[in-house]
């Protein structure tokens, strides 16, 4: 259905290779959950400018690894560097305040908090201080939000809730933006929507985009770089359309998938 | 009918004082999920702190103004209280987190024992009395067989100090960035870290605040009985924690409504049927109102959308 869409690889590509070092890194990181490993090893990168996904089935461990770059659960081993900047042991407040934000895996929206409450929190990071203009522009972006700002979140749809989590989490500014499965659960109308939103942000702002996903077909479509994880390990990586040809890729992920 | 009138002063009076208390308990249960027992002995030592002041500025510094005494008795009690509140979740409390649930209250019923203890110590066993502050009264009409329903001045002012301190309270709360912070901690604490939010810091404050507004009870409960001893942070205690319940643990309005409510069947049971009995009121309206209603009357649901 996102045939239409041209494949922004090339001209991304070029820009990536400019940066001598990786906006983010992780190297070797291994995470546990008391005494059962997670992450067994992970290597991966994300140049700035970049949209890199990562897809695998559920309970690969991607959303672990998107927590872990947040220090919660923290790495047992290896280090994450964002910036140049050695993470591993930031306190998570410390590293939301290095201009990284995530949507997560569930979304998490203060469901007692109203819509317009829920994006204060987003701006927490810089104090308010351009939360209007912020406003707008998400508003902009996402206009179902506009007519529920006084709504609770709690009382939100899905689609809507996935929204304001992405609302949400631009309203710090960031530089990357970590976004856990943002398609989950919607109807395809919004997936769409919410896809072509993703690519706005990194073609028009410059926005580094790291995107969870097991809608493989789109995120592949979309990105210009993806790793594939299985159980903790990162197995395959390439360029989006290097893994939407993969054989493999296409046996485990996309076959009967898509449509 | 009067003394109907007169028991419905009095039971706001008293109410205006669990509730204040409740608060504490309610929002420190909303933060971190624990029913902080040491709360009663917090409320205590901060009456005994309004008494010590209160005796300093009016006997060594001769103040004679017990209306300016007691405004600057109530801002010292409150910061002095609020420190003993931030050091025992610092020290009690917080080293336990992420321990086993049961933990923290454990280290809770041992801080309460150590609080009432080292008061019981340090001011000794007995009853410790103030030199009545203030005791003019409106009489508002005559009843009756000569019963004057009256209003006094202690209670115009311990129901104004309670409204116009949890008014500020409720701004802080709904309309600043430190009481965002503070409910989205309590609503989802990792999400809030995730934005930016350090979750230490705002458990701090909420235990700040708790132990801010237990000393404003603790300054109007001397003000009212003009008597406090080692032992009086169990009862009211209690009492304030089962209006935290009564009104919904979690709900801050909830924990003003319980407290009223407590205090209000407290007073009434006491002047109707019998004063022995008051308490016992008090707990089994609460178990009956629990039966009905399982999360308290402002309480919300377990079960929630998220
Ligand atoms: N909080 C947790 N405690 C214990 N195990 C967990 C927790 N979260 C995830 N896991 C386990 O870690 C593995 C990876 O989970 P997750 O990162 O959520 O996978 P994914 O996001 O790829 O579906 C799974 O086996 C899951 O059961
Ligand atoms: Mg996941």
């Amino acid at each position: 259905m996102s045939a239409g869409t041209s494949n922004p690889m090339q001209s991304h590509q070029s820009a990536a290779a400019a940066t001598h070092q990786p906006l983010l890194s992780v190297r070797g990181v291994k995470t546990y959950y008391g005494n059962i490993i997670a992450l067994k090893g992970v290597d991966m990168d994300v140049n700035e400018g970049e949209i890199v996904t990562l897809i695998g089935a559920n309970g690969a461990g991607k959303s672990t690894l998107m927590m872990t770059i947040f220090g919660n659960p923290r790495a047992r081993e290896g280090t994450i560097t964002y910036a140049g900047r050695d993470i591993t042991k930031m306190p998570t407040h410390d590293i939301a305040r290095l201009s990284i934000a995530q949507s997560p895996e569930g979304r998490r929206i203060f469901p007692r908090m109203t819509v317009f409450e829920n994006l204060q929190m987003g701006a927490s990071i810089n104090g308010l201080a351009h939360f209007d203009q912020d406003l707008e522009r998400v508003c902009t972006l996402f206009p179902r939000l506009k007519e529920r700002l006084q709504q609770r979140g709690g009382t939100l749809s899905g689609g809507e809730q996935q929204m304001l989590a992405i609302a949400r989490a631009l309203m710090s500014r960031p530089k990357l933006l970590l976004l856990d499965e943002p398609s989950l659960g919607l109807a395809p109308l919004i997936v769409k929507q919410i896809f072509t939103i993703i690519k706005e942000l990194n073609e028009k702002d410059g926005m580094t985009v790291f995107l969870v996903e097991q809608n493989a077909y789109h995120a592949l479509k979309l990105a210009h770089r993806g790793y594939v994880m299985v159980t903790g390990n990162i197995t395959l990586s390439g360029t989006g359309k290097e893994l939407l040809e993969n054989p493999q890729v296409r046996a485990a992920y996309l076959e009967g998938g898509h449509h | 009918m009067d003394i109907f009138v007169q028991q419905l002063i009095n039971g706001l009076t008293l109410g205006s004082i669990y509730g204040l208390i409740a608060i504490g308990y309610t929002m420190v249960f909303g933060i971190i999920g624990m029913v902080n027992f040491a709360h009663g002995d917090v409320f205590m030592l901060s009456a005994f702190i309004a008494l010590i002041f209160f005796l300093i500025l009016t006997t060594w510094l001769g103040i004679s103004s017990v209306a300016l005494a007691l405004l600057i008795v109530l801002v010292i009690a409150m910061v002095l209280t609020s420190l003993w509140g931030w050091a025992i979740e610092r020290i009690a409390y917080r080293p336990l987190r992420g321990s086993f649930r049961l933990a923290p209250l454990i280290s809770a019923i041992g801080v309460s024992i150590f609080l009432s203890n080292f008061v019981q110590v340090a001011q000794g066993a007995r009853n410790k009395p103030t030199p009545p502050m203030i005791r003019d009264v409106i009489v508002l009409f005559q009843g009756e067989n000569g019963y004057n329903v009256a209003l006094s001045y202690k209670q115009i002012i311990i129901m104004a100090t309670t409204a116009v301190l949890l008014t500020i309270f409720w701004y802080l709360v709904q309309k600043t960035s430190l009481g965002r912070a503070q409910r989205a901690c309590e609503q989802d604490r990792k999400m809030a870290a995730l934005l930016g939010i350090n979750v230490d810091r705002t458990i701090s404050l909420t235990f700040v605040i708790g132990a801010a507004l237990a000393a404003v009870a603790g300054t109007l409960y001397l003000l009212n009985y003009g008597v406090v001893s080692f032992n009086d942070g169990f009862v009211p205690g209690v009492k304030a924690f089962t209006a935290a319940v009564l009104g919904g643990i979690g709900s801050l309005p909830g924990a003003v409504l319980g407290g009223l409510i407590i205090g209000l069947i407290e007073t009434f049971w006491s002047a109707y049927f019998s004063i022995e009995y008051k308490d016992v009121a008090a707990f089994s309206i609460l178990a009956i109102v629990l039966i009905f209603m399982p999360s308290g009357i402002l309480g919300r649901p377990e079960v929630e959308k998220v």
